[in-house]
């Protein structure tokens, strides 16, 4: 978000800039900023804090755990998860990839081909938001059974020897597989990605593709030289918006994959609930927070779209 | 064939997009034809016959309303909450020049810039350090903790397209600043307000991780579905599923309905 140029302070505050506000006045943004503020550092920067001090405890779950400044934990858990890792990177890259590739053709047909359907279009879009996520990945178990009709047809058209060859299949089956990980990522983060891409494709003035045209542009040059530049800002906020999520999702690879697909939010969640080894956890989940950030500021970075945020 | 490679290339971006979509729905399609479904044994994932049992009887799983009437209630909880707290930091960032804005901002960035889990362990670190005993408080704070930020992003995004004459001539009318909030600015910011609050209720009612996290025995809606995944699905999960898809659309367009009408009755 830009915030235009920094105001004078007696010009953005109402009357006449002579005086200065009185002091009742100046308060105000302090108390309508106070209740939410105060949330957001309680129950999200606090817990920060005391997630950073679980993950230099030690101690066991019977004795308790004391801050031992034991950073080696980090260095622990990173050896032993690194694949997990690894393959959390992968999986949600290439969720986020394949995401651009089919909500693009979907958000440019909403923004610029759709006519009257372009509401329908838009709710048919949102209305996942508003169906439990879980239903729907559960019937992506049925989509992809074994033996199926989608998996019958994959194997005909010898999709599945080209996804065996990539590794992200074994045989004929693609439950349990990291293509069906893949496959489940995709369509959950698919809306986030088309929603920003929409925005911003709505907002190019269609009066420039035919400026272009009447330039004797063909319609691909037109799209590769106006079209998906002035979409860059929707680009860079969808892929975030499907990346970090996917990252650390672990319902996808519970639910549609095998133990060989776990990722590290599957590793997260069961040392959290059900290992019971908080300084593990905490360290891993800072360890994913920092490889996020750190990944998330080189692309904006390299994307150029510093101000988007 | 000429003609329909021309064809199929001049209409490319419509297929795809259409394929996309289709996609998009086939899970709502399977969710809504499995709720017809008699299975044999525990799990709903394979097609037996046709049947009506589920639709008669929503409620014939042990839990499964119980559970369900927990999110409705957490939702809408968590959207009073989120929306009454974001829309107060949305007028505040908009509309005033203070100190620490710049600090302000990327703390309300943050959350969403954050994967999910990450948030989700650190609030379990907190309430387990602090001895809090998990459930329905704990995940009403979370929930409301999340979906400020998204409430704050919509509302902010609406007054930001507002132009600041409409109050000037308010003021100007003798409208006292109390008057001019009520009858010219919330009216004008409803919409971002209303977009912010459906928003959280959809997140608040759909969220998994940050729940599974720190709900400790308590059963919202999500956590009965992925409990199901292991124990066995019943058909009755598919009801609520279509049930909700089908008023998700009607409100959706109703609320398009509603926004057109409004739009033709004041031309600008």
């Amino acid at each position: 978000m830009t915030a235009p140029a920094a105001l004078p302070e007696a010009v953005a505050a109402d009357g006449p800039p002579v005086h200065k506000p009185s002091l009742k006045k100046r308060l105000i943004p302090y108390w309508l900023l106070l209740p939410g503020i105060l949330w957001l550092l309680v129950f999200f920067v606090l817990p920060m804090i005391y997630q950073a001090s679980t993950s230099v405890q030690t101690g066991s779950l019977e004795e308790g755990f004391k801050v031992t400044w034991h950073f080696q934990t980090y260095w622990d858990a990173f050896t032993e998860y690194y694949p997990q890792f690894l393959r959390s990177l992968l999986y949600a890259g290439t969720a986020t990839v394949l995401c651009l590739l089919l909500g693009y053709p979907l958000a440019y047909l909403i923004a610029f081909k759709a006519g009257r359907w372009r509401n329908l279009l838009l709710v048919l879009v949102i209305a996942p938001f508003f169906t439990s996520f879980l239903i729907r990945t559960l019937a992506w178990k049925t989509i992809l059974a074994d033996g199926g009709p989608v998996v019958g047809v994959l194997n005909k058209i010898g999709f599945l020897d080209v996804t065996s060859w990539l590794g992200m299949t074994e045989g004929d089956r693609v439950l349990a597989t990291p293509l069906a990980v893949v496959c489940g990522l995709t369509y959950n983060f698919l809306p986030f990605m088309i929603l920003p891409l929409y925005t911003s494709l709505e907002r190019i003035d269609t009066r420039l593709h035919e400026a272009a045209g009447d330039l004797y542009a063909r319609p691909a040059t037109v799209f590769r030289k106006v079209t998906f530049p002035l979409s860059m800002p929707g680009v860079v906020s969808g892929t975030l918006l499907t990346f970090i999520p996917a990252s650390g999702d672990y319902v996808n690879a519970e639910l549609l994959g095998s133990t060989d697909t776990r990722m590290i939010g599957n590793v997260i969640q069961s040392q959290y609930l059900r290992i019971l080894d908080y300084p593990t956890a905490a360290a891993l989940s800072f360890i994913l927070m920092a490889i996020v950030l750190v990944m998330v500021t080189i692309y904006i970075r390299r994307a150029g779209t510093e101000d988007l945020v | 064939m000429k003609s329909t490679t021309t064809w199929l290339r001049r209409n490319l971006v419509v297929i795809a997009g259409l394929g996309t979509l289709a996609y998009m729905i086939l899970p709502n399609v399977v969710v809504t034809v499995f709720s017809f479904n008699n299975p044999t044994g525990r799990f709903n994932y394979s097609w037996q016959e046709f049947s009506l049992d589920a639709w008669k009887d929503p409620c014939g799983v042990a839990d499964m309303c119980a559970s369900l009437s927990l999110s409705l209630q957490i939702a809408l909880w968590a959207t009073i909450g989120a929306t009454v707290l974001g829309t107060a930091i949305a007028f505040a960032m908009v509309r005033y020049r203070f100190r620490g804005r710049a600090a302000v901002n990327s703390l309300i960035f943050l959350p969403m810039a954050m994967p999910e889990i990450v948030m989700a362990a650190s609030l379990l670190a907190l309430f387990l350090n602090m001895g809090i005993q998990l459930g329905f408080w704990t995940i009403l704070i979370a929930h409301i903790m999340f979906c400020l930020s998204f409430v704050v992003a919509a509302v902010k995004a609406r007054v930001l397209s507002m132009d600041p004459r409409l109050e000037e001539a308010a003021r100007d009318l003798y409208a006292g600043p109390a008057q001019t909030f009520l009858r010219v600015t919330l009216p004008i910011a409803a919409p971002g307000i209303a977009a912010g609050a459906l928003l959280s209720f959809a997140l608040s009612f759909d969220d998994f991780i940050i729940t599974n996290f720190n709900s400790g025995n308590t059963v919202t809606f999500p956590m009965f579905v992925w409990g199901s995944a292991q124990r066995g699905t019943p058909v009755q999960i598919n009801v609520i599923g279509t049930a909700m898809f089908v008023i998700a659309v009607l409100v959706v367009l109703a609320g398009q309905m509603v926004g057109n009408r409004r739009k033709k009755a004041q031309p600008k």
